[in-house]
């Protein structure tokens, strides 16, 4: 079963078994601009919710990218050290940054779904 | 807690035209200015070093001098040779403080009948209130609080712009002069920071708008915003006041000796001549310089520079990852015994080294019009 969750810092996580990876929303990236590079953790760091989990450098800032859940990173999206630019062109497929060992899956609970996120989307526009 | 009065931010003339093009409108001193558009910043960047940008510079402060004295006035404020500067010529100058530092940067060109000085926006109110009390009564000062400014930059500008206004053809890079654009009084010089050909086109408010579509209309044309200027500049190895220069930086620690001329240098009578020129002659203990890093990760403002013992040697003023060289590139100021082209250093990132080498600039070589 897998599930698609979101944070309010616009991070998605999809969940699969006890794995969940984990990337930037549409509205992420298009807030960001052109990304030139993504600084990813290193695989087993252990990770609270919260935490800052990778690092996106746009030609304008770099903006931290937080764990949506408490876990351990299992693996990360090496295609993004040559092709940052996937996060821009794939947010939500091939540029996706870091898989992690869900903790608790109870945690997933308090993000909101595909439609709680587009309406909280809204009420910031 | 900060309660303080947030004040409505300004907007150019254009900024109805930003906004209906998709501008990301954002602060900048003081202004709505537009970051990017929907192409994006690397699109703009690309776009004006193969084609031609817009830019909307309205934001900056422009302003004539009038009055016979004019250029002796101004030259007891910045170091450059302004009495020399012939008509229908520009200079790059600074405004220098009583202890060397920079109070800002700025373009001075002599129309004939006045001088026309174009200063950064967020130090506009100072610079103007310097040029009142400096220059007292020695000449007229003008605010031209009613003239828009745009910046044509990129290999293809000449062209475009000489569709509309035959004589910029004729006009070689650092000359501005005169002429009208579709009817309108515009004072065109062609110069620039991007490290292109192009032009800065001073036009009344009211008609900035229209010129700004009809430019917008030519093929080779396309808007760009703040964020692509910055990249663009940083390429060419320009400064930023207020990041690459500023009161804490001299123009001999900033490597804009060049600034200074000969007459300068013998006479002073500039503020801060006593340090600058004591500086200019017995070298400096740090220097503004470039670097490039070898992987994609960009160390900005505020990293600090390491040498290969881990000592650290400076700090980064400005970085980026720069589009035409597809490298994480940047300014910093560092001792002066590591200021060699090649030497190896290394920025602090996110408490990783990221290893790179002084490097000259500009990064890009500069493309200025030769006539």
């Amino acid at each position: 079963m897998s599930a698609l969750r979101f944070t309010k810092d616009h991070e998605w996580i999809r969940v699969d078994g006890d794995t969940g990876t984990v990337g930037i929303s549409d509205y992420a990236q298009e807030q960001l601009g052109d990304i030139v590079f993504v600084d990813l953790p290193d695989v087993g760091k252990s990770l609270a919710k919260g935490d800052e989990a990778a690092v996106v450098e746009s030609v304008k800032a770099a903006s931290e990218i937080y764990a949506p859940v408490n876990g351990e990173v299992a693996e990360v999206n090496q295609a993004l050290a040559d092709e940052p630019a996937k996060v821009n062109t794939d947010p939500m497929g091939e540029g996706w940054f870091l898989k992690m060992k869900i903790a608790d899956a109870a945690e997933l609970d308090e993000l909101m779904d595909e439609a709680a996120y587009d309406a909280y989307l809204e009420s910031l526009r | 807690m900060s309660d303080h009065h947030q004040d409505p931010l300004l907007r150019t003339p254009l900024y109805d035209l930003h906004v209906a093009r998709g501008g990301r409108m954002v602060p900048f001193a003081g202004y709505a200015m537009p970051v990017q558009y929907p192409t994006g910043i690397i699109a703009e960047h690309r776009q004006t070093r193969e084609s031609a940008s817009l830019f909307d510079v309205s934001h900056m402060g422009q302003v004539r001098l009038r009055g016979a004295e004019a250029a002796k006035a101004l030259e007891t404020l910045v170091p450059g040779d302004i009495q020399g500067l012939k008509e229908g010529r520009i200079r790059y100058t600074l405004f220098t403080a009583d202890n060397g530092g920079i109070l800002d940067d700025l373009m001075v060109t002599n129309a004939g009948d006045h001088l026309h000085l174009v200063v950064n926006a967020a130090c506009r109110e100072a610079d103007i209130a310097h040029l009142e009390r400096g220059l007292g009564g020695a000449c007229a000062i003008e605010v031209l609080s009613d003239r828009a400014l745009l910046a044509l930059q990129g290999p293809k500008a000449a062209t475009a712009l000489a569709r509309l206004a035959p004589e910029s053809a004729e006009l070689g890079f650092m000359r501005a002069a005169p002429m009208t654009i579709d009817g309108v009084e515009a004072f065109v010089s062609r110069s620039g920071y991007t490290g292109e050909d192009g032009f800065e086109i001073s036009i009344p408010a009211d008609a900035a708008e229209r010129l700004a579509a009809m430019l917008l209309d030519q093929p080779e044309i396309e808007p760009a915003g703040l964020g692509a200027r910055d990249s663009l500049r940083l390429e060419a190895g320009l400064c930023l006041y207020g990041h690459d220069i500023d009161t804490g930086t001299t123009p001999i620690e900033a490597d804009l000796a060049w600034t200074i001329s000969k007459r300068r240098r013998e006479e002073g009578g500039f503020p801060g001549a006593e340090k600058i020129l004591a500086e200019l002659k017995d070298g400096v203990p740090r220097k503004r310089v470039g670097f490039r890093l070898e992987g994609r990760g960009v160390a900005r403002e505020g990293a600090e520079i390491v040498d290969s013992d881990g000592r650290q040697i400076g700090v980064v003023t400005s970085g980026t990852f720069g589009p035409t060289v597809e490298a994480a590139i940047g300014m910093a100021y560092v001792e002066a015994s590591a200021a060699g082209a090649g030497t190896p250093i290394s920025a602090t990132v996110r408490e990783r080294a990221l290893a790179g080498t002084i490097t000259p600039m500009p990064f890009v070589p500069h493309r200025y019009h030769k006539s």
